[in-house]
């Protein structure tokens, strides 16, 4: 096996593990707010987080590219204050993955908190827990499937993301040349055997981690079967 | 006269299925009573339930207990429901599923001595249960469970929301005897939510008769002409 694509199968994987990481982090806390604050207008921020779902790929990797060119003031801060160049680089197309799976990761967890009754959360603040202790012992205990899902998920859909890398990291090897980027990459270039090894890996990895989402849904179709 | 330990008025608008009603709710309950709630469904009993565990907010009113102040809203005294001292059996008995008999106990008072639990677990007939998920128990064991949860923190005031509505009329009869029991044993001023006439005969030393809201009736069972109905 040769060593590039050895290279680009491993910088895909390894844009779809830290995409699902942050996003595992991060999601947690929006989709709490999101099902359990009071406040007005969240629909409005559920709708903007769900806004990579129904908006062209290429459309977000526009806006990002020029966020983060050195002209603007986020690519020119990120650049003087860490060193950071975003636009044609593994952080910056990792940003981009990371804002363009959002709503995979917040939705499955949303939906799992929604399915959870009010009273698991009321009974825990009863017997004097917090918020957070609630939180981490009891809810997200009971929505492990939801969070599986999630995982899985943004895995798989960061493995297949082409538009949004394309525009804002091009397709630079061992930085940003990854496996979806390759197949084009070498159909282009008319070299149909190599764009197959990419394409048959892409597929086998995607199929395999949907029917673990699948088993995962078909034992754990609700919050009661424990 | 015996100790007054609860003193509440409380206001809020709610919406029924005759469309928004005023509950508007005056009670006083004292040391270590056992006390009905009792009307129809939508007349705002789990509200009045909610409202003392500080899960409902309210659009006015106070709630004393003994000396402390629990809600006022004229000084914008709102106790979070972790700051009131109570246990709370809720309908669907709001179990952790992912917690085992004996968890779901340590998890309400992890520091309480490991006797204590252990205790628990005999009075409730619970002990050769303690490593089942509460999935694996029937519904009068997982009723038990609930209302031992409740009391794990040794609360003052124990306020169950209709517990045992779900269940069939031979381990109702069984449980209104261990509520009895847990009544006693434990010390706490009960407050509970029923529209059994029976089970409200059979357990309360106090009633208020609720209806869209409002207490209608209050008295013994006796005085509110409950016995009669038998």
């Amino acid at each position: 096996m040769d060593f590039l694509f050895v290279e680009t199968i491993w910088l895909s994987i390894k844009l779809a593990v830290l995409t699902t990481a942050f996003l595992l982090v991060i999601s947690v806390p929006i989709s709490y707010f999101l099902v359990y604050s009071k406040i007005r207008f969240k629909s409005i921020l559920h709708a903007l987080i769900s806004m990579p779902l129904v908006l062209p790929p290429s459309v977000l990797g526009f806006y990002l590219l020029i966020a983060f060119s050195p002209t603007n003031w986020l690519g020119e801060m990120m650049a003087r204050y860490f060193n950071l160049h975003l636009a044609f680089s593994f952080a910056g197309i990792l940003i981009g993955s990371i804002i363009y799976n959002l709503p995979f990761m917040v939705n499955a967890l949303y939906n799992g908190l929604v399915s959870l009754p009010n009273s698991l959360r009321q009974a825990s603040y009863t017997l004097g827990k917090s918020a957070m202790t609630t939180l981490f012992k009891v809810l997200l205990p009971n929505i492990k499937s939801a969070i599986l899902t999630g995982i899985c998920l943004t895995f798989a859909h960061t493995l297949g993301e082409f538009g949004i890398i394309l525009m804002i990291g091009g397709n630079i090897q061992g930085q940003t040349r990854v496996a979806s980027i390759a197949v084009y990459d070498e159909v282009q270039a008319l070299n149909f055997e190599a764009a197959n090894r990419y394409a048959l890996f892409l597929f086998g990895l995607s199929f395999i981690i949907l029917v673990m989402v699948h088993s995962i849904n078909k034992n754990n179709s609700t919050w009661k079967n424990f | 006269m015996e100790e007054l330990l609860i003193d509440m008025h409380v206001t809020k608008k709610i919406h029924t299925s005759n469309g928004t009603e005023i509950l508007d709710v005056e009670l006083k309950i004292s040391k270590y009573q056992l006390v009905t709630l009792f009307g129809k469904s939508g007349a705002g009993k789990t509200t009045v339930l909610k409202i003392i565990a500080g899960l409902l907010s309210v659009d006015s009113g106070y709630i004393k207990v003994g000396d402390d102040v629990w809600l006022d809203s004229t000084q914008k005294i709102n106790l979070r429901p972790q700051k009131r001292n109570i246990g709370f059996v809720f309908q669907d008995y709001a179990l952790f599923p992912n917690m085992t008999v004996k968890e779901n106990l340590l998890y309400a008072y992890p520091h309480q001595e490991k006797n204590y639990v252990s205790e628990l677990l005999d009075i409730f007939h619970l002990k050769g249960l303690c490593e089942r998920r509460p999935n694996q128990l029937s519904g009068g064991q997982q009723q038990r469970l609930a209302v031992a949860r409740a009391l794990a923190r040794k609360p003052k005031i124990l306020l169950l929301d209709e517990p045992l509505s779900a269940l069939d009329y031979d381990t109702r009869k069984i449980l209104q005897d261990e509520i009895i029991l847990a009544h006693k044993n434990f010390n706490a001023t009960t407050i509970l939510v029923s529209h059994d006439i029976n089970e409200v005969v059979k357990l309360s030393d106090y009633m208020y008769i609720m209806h869209d809201g409002k207490i209608v009736k209050n008295g013994t069972p006796q005085q509110c002409g409950m016995v009669g109905l038998l």
